[in-house]
C-alpha cells in the first residue's frame, strides 16, 4: 500500500526515471512528499527509500541536512524573513520581530491556529527588496511593517491561493516532453560522438 | 561618468514583462545562437568561447573556455549548471533564470554541443520556487520547439535537459558539494585531488559544472563572436557582467554593465545604476564580490569592476555581488550576522570550520550585544588565524572547501578598518548605533 496519492506516485516514478541513478532523485522526492503531506512523514521517508533503494535512515539523515525539509508539521504557510547582510542593513530583524508579533509566534515556531510557520532565513537572493519576506518560498516582496500585515490577512483568507499554495508544493510545471534515454542508447550515441569527433582531427601528416 | 554604452548580453529581454515567455524569447532572436553552434564543429564553438575568455561568472572566476578543453581531449559525460546562487547578497542568476530561462536554455544546450555531452541537470536552488517553474517550462517549450531531445534542429547532436530542485543549503553551490546533492546526498564537498569534477565528478565520470550567468552569455558570444566579446572589457575581465547591488543604496538591483569600464563609485552614484548612498549618506564599508570577500574602505571607490583590478587589491569580484554599508551600518553587527551565516551553513566536515564558526560567532555576539570584553577582539582574530592560518588573501585552506575560510574575510575587514568602534563596543556594553 502506497503513502503517497495515485498522482504523486505516478509523479515520483517519473522522477526517478530522469536520472541515471534512482538515489539521484531523492531531493525532488523529499519536496514532493512535502507537497503532499505539508512536511516529510515517516510513512514517505519509507516510501522514498524504497523508490530510490537507499535506507529509511539514510534519506532520514540526508533530509535532515537540507533546511527546506521539515521534519515536523509546519503551518499551512512557512513565512521567512530574511536577516542576511542585505536584509540586516534594511530592517530584517525588526521585520522578523514584528512577524513574529504579528503570527503570534516565536521565530522557528508555529502559530496556535497552525496556519503559519515562521523562519529566520539565509539570503533568499531577492536583495533589492531587503528586507526580504518569502510565503512558501514565493517572494512576496512587503518591506514595510504595514505591507507585511496587509499580506498576512490576505494569506489567510485565503486570496492569495493561487500564487501561493500550501506548504510544500514547490514546482506546478510538470516535465512534459523527452524522457531519459536509456543508459544503452546513452552510451551508443557517445560512441558514435566520439567516433565522429576523432574522424573529424586533423589527419597527421605522417 | 558611467559607461553605458556597451550591449546588453544577458540583460537583453530584462525590459519586457513577458521576457521569460517563449513567445517573446523567439521574437528577439531566440535559438539563433543555437542553430548557429550546430552548424559549427563543436570544436569550433568552444574556441568561440575561448576566444571570447570568458571568464565563470560563479564566483572563482576560472576561464570556461579553459575549463572545457581541459576535458575536450576525453568525452566528458554530464553538463551540470550551477544555480544554486547562495552567497549572500549575490541576486543575479535569480534574475536570469527569473527572467530569461530561455536563454539560459539555449545557453546549456550550446555548452552541451560544444562538449558532446547528451545529458545536462540545471541545479537550481529549492528557493527559486518561480524560477524553478520557468526554467521548467523553458525546457518543455524547447522540446516542443526541436531544441531538447532526439537530433536538435534535424542535426545529430541529442540532450536531454533535467531541471534539479536544491532543498537549502548554501554549501551546495560548492561544485562537489552540489554533486553530491545531485546524487540524493548530504551536500558535503569532496576531497580535491582526487574528486576534481573535470575528472571525477558526478556519479566519478568527468563532469562540467558551470554557473548561471556563464551558461547565459554563450548564445550573444556564438551569435557575435568570441572576438565581440573579446573587445569589451579590459584585460582578463572581458564581455559585461551582472553585478547585484544591495545595502544602502537608492536603486538597489542587477545591472549589467561592461568589465573594468566602470568603477566602484559610478555603480553607487550613476542615477542610471546604484542612484546613491540611501539619505545622501556616506559609504562607510564596501563588501564587494559576496560576503566571502574582504571589505573595501571608500579610498577604494573608483577601484574599476573588474577580475584582476579589485584581485589587486586583496579582495575579489567573485559573485558579483556588491553591498553597501554605509555611516549609519554598525560594522561589528554586519560582521557578526555574516559570521552567524557560516555557522548555520557550515556542512560541519571539517573541524575548523564546524566549531570555529560558532565560536567566533558566540565571541562577535557578545562583541555587539553587550558582554564583549576588550580582549575578544583579539579572540576572534585567533580563532580566524587557526581557520585561515595567516589571515592571507586568498586565504589559507585547512578545510576540504573554502567555505571556512571564507570566514576570516569579514571580521579581518572589519577589525582592520574599525577597530575603535569595536573598542566602542566594548566600553559602551553593546552596539553604539542603538
Amino acid at each position: 500500500m502506497s503513502h503517497f496519492r495515485v498522482d504523486i506516485r505516478q509523479r515520483a516514478e517519473e522522477l526517478v526515471s530522469l536520472y541515471p541513478r534512482r538515489r539521484s532523485a531523492l531531493l525532488p522526492l523529499l519536496h514532493l512528499a512535502q507537497e503532499q503531506d505539508g512536511y516529510l512523514t515517516d510513512e514517505a521517508i519509507a516510501e522514498i527509500s524504497e523508490l530510490t533503494l537507499t535506507s529509511a535512515a539514510d534519506v532520514r539523515g540526508t533530509a535532515a541536512f537540507y533546511d527546506m525539509i521539515h521534519l515536523e508539521p509546519v503551518g499551512r504557510y512557512v513565512v521567512g524573513v530574511c536577516t542576511n547582510i542585505a536584509c540586516l542593513l534594511n530592517g530584517g530583524e525588526e521585520m522578523l520581530e514584528h512577524a513574529s508579533q504579528k503570527l503570534g509566534c516565536a521565530v522557528g515556531g508555529t502559530s496556535t491556529d497552525g496556519l503559519f510557520t515562521l523562519e529566520e532565513t539565509e539570503c533568499l537572493a531577492d536583495c533589492n527588496f531587503a528586507p526580504c519576506v518569502s510565503v512558501n518560498h514565493r517572494y512576496v516582496r512587503t518591506t514595510t511593517p504595514e505591507a507585511f500585515d496587509a499580506m498576512i490577512e490576505e494569506v489567510r483568507e485565503g486570496r492569495r491561493d493561487g500564487e501561493i499554495p500550501p506548504h510544500g508544493t514547490l514546482v506546478r510545471v510538470r516535465r512534459n516532453g523527452g524522457l531519459r534515454v536509456s543508459k544503452k542508447e546513452l552510451a551508443e550515441e557517445r560512441a558514435a560522438a566520439e567516433a565522429a569527433r576523432i574522424a573529424r582531427l586533423p589527419k597527421d601528416p605522417a | 561618468m558611467a559607461s553605458l554604452s556597451a550591449p546588453k548580453i544577458v540583460s537583453s529581454r530584462g525590459e519586457f514583462a513577458d521576457s521569460h515567455t517563449i513567445t517573446r524569447f523567439l521574437a528577439t532572436g531566440g535559438y539563433e545562437g543555437l542553430k548557429k553552434a550546430l552548424s559549427m564543429f563543436p570544436e569550433q564553438v568552444a574556441e568561440e568561447v575561448d576566444k571570447a575568455s570568458l571568464l565563470g561568472r560563479g564566483g572563482a572566476g576560472f576561464p570556461a573556455g579553459r575549463k572545457w578543453s581541459m576535458l575536450r581531449k576525453s568525452p566528458v559525460s554530464y553538463l551540470v549548471v550551477n544555480g544554486d546562487e547562495s552567497e549572500p547578497a549575490t541576486f543575479k542568476d535569480h534574475f536570469l533564470v527569473e527572467r530569461d530561462p530561455n536563454q539560459l536554455v539555449e545557453g546549456v544546450i550550446i555548452a552541451a554541443y560544444a562538449l558532446q555531452v547528451t545529458q545536462a541537470f540545471i541545479f537550481l536552488r529549492g528557493e527559486f520556487a518561480l524560477g524553478l517553474e520557468r526554467v521548467q517550462q523553458a525546457v518543455n517549450d524547447a522540446y516542443d520547439q526541436g531544441a531538447l531531445g532526439k537530433k536538435i534542429f534535424g542535426s545529430d547532436f541529442s540532450l536531454d535537459i533535467v531541471v534539479h530542485t536544491g532543498a537549502g543549503a548554501y554549501v551546495c553551490g560548492e561544485e562537489t558539494a552540489l554533486i553530491e546533492a545531485l546524487e540524493g546526498k548530504r551536500g558535503f564537498p569532496r576531497i580535491k585531488p582526487p574528486f576534481f569534477p573535470a575528472v571525477n565528478g558526478l556519479y566519478r565520470e568527468p563532469t562540467v559544472v558551470n554557473n548561471v550567468e556563464t551558461m547565459s552569455n554563450l548564445p550573444w558570444i556564438i551569435n557575435n563572436g568570441g572576438a565581440a566579446f573579446a573587445a569589451l572589457g579590459e584585460g582578463r575581465s572581458t564581455g559585461t557582467r551582472l553585478f547585484a547591488l544591495a545595502g544602502k543604496v537608492n536603486n538597489p538591483g542587477v545591472y549589467e554593465i561592461e568589465m573594468v569600464k566602470n568603477t566602484f563609485r559610478d555603480l553607487i552614484f550613476d542615477p542610471a545604476l546604484g542612484g546613491g548612498v540611501v539619505n545622501d549618506g556616506q559609504v562607510k564599508a564596501i563588501i564587494p564580490g559576496g560576503v566571502s570577500a574582504p571589505w573595501f574602505s571608500p579610498e577604494q571607490l573608483d577601484t574599476p569592476l573588474g577580475q584582476d583590478e579589485v584581485g589587486g587589491l586583496g579582495s575579489m569580484l567573485g559573485s558579483g555581488s556588491i553591498v553597501i554599508l554605509d555611516d549609519k551600518s554598525c560594522p561589528v553587527r554586519a560582521a557578526w550576522r555574516i559570521t552567524k551565516f557560516y555557522s548555520r551553513e557550515s556542512c560541519g566536515q571539517c573541524t575548523p570550520c564546524r566549531e570555529g564558526s560558532g565560536w567566533i560567532e558566540r565571541v562577535m555576539y557578545r562583541l555587539e550585544h553587550g558582554g564583549g570584553r576588550m580582549e575578544d577582539i583579539e579572540l576572534v582574530l585567533d580563532l580566524c588565524d587557526n581557520i585561515a592560518p595567516g589571515l592571507s588573501w586568498p586565504p589559507q585552506q585547512t578545510t576540504i572547501c573554502v567555505l571556512g575560510p571564507s570566514i576570516p574575510s569579514s571580521i579581518n575587514s572589519a577589525i582592520k578598518m574599525f577597530r575603535s568602534e569595536f573598542e566602542a563596543h566594548v566600553h559602551n556594553g553593546g552596539c553604539t548605533y542603538e
